[in-house]
């Protein structure tokens, strides 16, 4: 791991690159890369400012409604802050443990959202130049020629998101803005009639996670050496595991190892986690940077997600996500997968997993028990943790005597892969940057390695008149030498 | 995945996130056409569009999407649209053009004619009310649709 992103010397004679996504309101993501005399990328910086103001939103709201409100933080990942917001507020009605019905809706709930948002990312990436943003023509007609093979994966994609959806709106009792969790456990069972109606089409979602596992492979064998290569950064990884060092994302401890798979510290309580991570602060990123105490500010900086979660769990509970596994590992050759293309596989193996857990939840019960909460002693203090689809996320807050949020904290799945995407941009822009002028593979090649970690850019609002991506060449004097905008045609212009 | 409910010829899609200022003009006006529906129209809200709204398109005669927007006239634009993918940044954002090249993609036929009812926005912040100048285009724009329906032809 490197110290000099952040810590280059003589800043003002760097020469300034800036890549820029406009979006049509004032959050929008930012790439700047620094260049040094020697033309190397010294510094990478990926600017997010959609997370400004999450904290105080919530502060000042009675821990009650906060299942409910903190699903407007995001537009993508919804359910994931309901969970999280839930979990934390079990903690402040003292509610230790769930009810067993409780506990299996939240989790079918959690899979089924995990699912549909694996399946839109795999579906908007069976576009090759989405994925991979080839220049190479070679390359490019034999990912071409895999993805033509299987005309009908548009179809899944949106069949698959449409079943995670319908999952989401059985569970939480809306297709927007559910109430399914509430604080110590769920406001109602699963009927009969709703649970037949999802065992329906289980068996066919689960039929095309297969496939979609055994497609993203395929385009990855097909160029192995460059997937391997692109954008590879050797990381710590972090993730939840079950208490038998099993895949998990629901509940359980928290895993951290290093880049050689040697463990920093493992089955931690997340209640606790203040303890083991820490935030830093820089002046050019509304968004923090977390690191592991234990290793400092400078080498604790660590990934999250589909890529550390399969690389850091034993093993899969269900057969088919625990077969893919196997041969995944068999990548790293004893040692963790450090392919930052290798996330598009590890989100299909997670894909995989989920419906076949759905399918386990469908025949269960417990679903449609009607013990639903429990509560306890309040707490002034809640703590919530889950593996969200991006990655870790947590919600912490702390509450007054009235039940009002007097303190929030959030850190989200893309807060803890900060480093991660500036270090693969700078791996990237290093490879593709002639060191003159700005070029369209470049271009490609920094929102590709983005994009693998499925980052949340454009959360929450949607209005119309956004410009995707706009590339600056700006020198150290502050004068721009070179730009490049890419309009939502796809179309690139030089525009100086 | 079918709920099982018919399905009214003219569909009206809005969608926005309520808690960011004006981008909550889309379900405003959700909330305004709830009030007295439309006959024979679905009214449908969302956060944002995503590729299963491809399907909520299947067997309508028009479709009517409403979002706000900061590059429009004022009060609002109707615009028809084309089926177009999107070429964005991240997977996150998806235009109503977008949605109907979904639908080419996975019905294999032309969607429904399809518009784009656009009300012109001032600010986003989360946490932040709506403008008062983009409730008065909200209130322009949902008089249009109560007394010149543009999908007065198939409802």
């Amino acid at each position: 791991m490197t110290s000099a992103l952040e810590t280059a010397e003589n800043p003002e004679s760097l020469k300034r690159i800036v890549i820029e996504p406009l979006t049509r309101v004032e959050g929008h993501g930012k790439v700047t890369l620094l260049q040094g005399k020697n033309r190397n990328i010294r510094q990478a910086r990926l600017h997010i400012t959609e997370f400004r103001g999450f904290e105080k939103f919530i502060q000042g709201r009675p821990y009650w409604e906060l299942p409910v409100l903190v699903q407007r933080l995001c537009g993508i990942c919804p359910v994931s802050h309901h969970l999280a917001a839930a979990k934390a507020t079990d903690m402040i009605v003292g509610a230790t443990e769930l009810t067993p019905t409780a506990e299996k809706i939240r989790r079918l709930m959690h899979y089924g959202q995990t699912l549909q948002s694996h399946a839109l990312h795999f579906f908007h990436l069976c576009s090759p130049d989405l994925l991979f943003g080839f220049d190479d023509e070679v390359r490019h007609r034999n990912i071409v020629g895999v993805i033509e093979d299987s005309p009908e994966i548009a179809t899944q994609g949106v069949m698959m998101r449409k079943y995670g959806q319908e999952i989401i709106r059985v569970t939480s009792g809306k297709r927007v803005h559910g109430t399914g969790a509430i604080p110590g456990g769920i406001n109602k069972g699963l009927s009969r009639e709703e649970v037949d109606y999802l065992r329906k089409d289980i068996a066919q979602n689960l039929s095309w996670a297969q496939t979609a596992v055994e497609l993203v492979k395929k385009v990855f064998y097909e160029e192995l050496d460059y997937h391997m290569d692109f954008a590879r950064i050797d990381t710590s990884m972090m993730s939840m595991v079950n208490d038998d060092g099993s895949f998990e994302l629901y509940h359980g401890g928290l895993r951290a190892r290093d880049s050689l798979g040697k463990e920093i510290f493992d089955h931690i309580d997340y209640t606790n986690y203040t303890e083991y991570l820490r935030e830093s602060v820089k002046d050019w990123s509304y968004m923090k940077f977390p690191f592991i105490k234990a290793r400092g500010e400078e080498e604790g900086w660590y990934r999250v997600g589909p890529l550390a979660r399969v690389n850091n769990c034993d093993f899969f509970s269900t057969p088919l996500a625990e077969a893919q596994r196997q041969e995944f590992k068999s990548l790293g050759d004893g040692l963790p997968v450090q392919s930052t293309m290798a996330y598009h596989w590890a989100r299909l193996i997670e894909t995989l997993h989920c419906a076949e857990a759905i399918a386990e939840l469908l025949e269960d019960p417990d679903l449609m028990g009607k013990d639903l909460r429990t509560k306890g002693e309040l707490q002034s203090v809640g703590t919530g943790v889950i593996e969200a689809p991006r990655g870790t996320l947590f919600h912490h807050y702390e509450i007054d005597g009235d039940g009002i949020v007097s303190k929030a904290s959030l850190i989200v799945s893309t807060t803890n892969n900060n480093q991660a995407m500036n270090e693969s941009i700078r791996k990237v822009a290093n490879q593709y940057l002639d060191g003159k002028r700005l070029s369209e593979a470049l271009l490609n090649q920094v929102e590709v390695a983005i994009r693998a970690y499925d980052p949340c850019l454009s959360c929450a609002t949607h209005a119309i008149g956004k410009m995707p991506m706009e590339l600056n060449l700006v020198d150290a004097g502050g004068q721009l030498v070179d730009r490049l905008e890419k309009r939502t045609t796809g179309q690139i212009d030089r525009t100086i | 995945m079918n709920h099982g409910a018919a399905v009214a010829p003219v569909l009206v899609l809005t969608y926005g996130n309520p808690s960011r200022g004006d981008d909550a003009l889309g379900t405003a006006m959700y909330d305004l056409l709830e009030k007295n529906p439309p006959l024979n129209v679905d009214l449908l809200t969302d956060f944002q569009l995503q590729i299963e709204h491809a399907t909520d398109l299947r067997e309508r005669e028009y479709v009517l999407f409403v979002d706000a927007g900061i590059n429009c006239e004022e009060p609002f634009e109707l615009q028809r649209l084309s089926a177009r993918k999107d070429d964005s940044f991240t997977t996150h954002a998806m235009s109503p053009a977008s949605v109907l090249s979904v639908y080419q993609q996975i019905y294999r036929r032309e969607p429904p004619p399809a518009y784009l009812l656009t009300i012109r926005a001032y600010k986003f912040g989360l946490g932040k009310e709506m403008s008062s100048a983009a409730g008065e285009n909200l209130a322009r724009a949902y008089e249009y649709l109560v007394e010149e329906p543009p999908w007065a032809a198939h409802a």
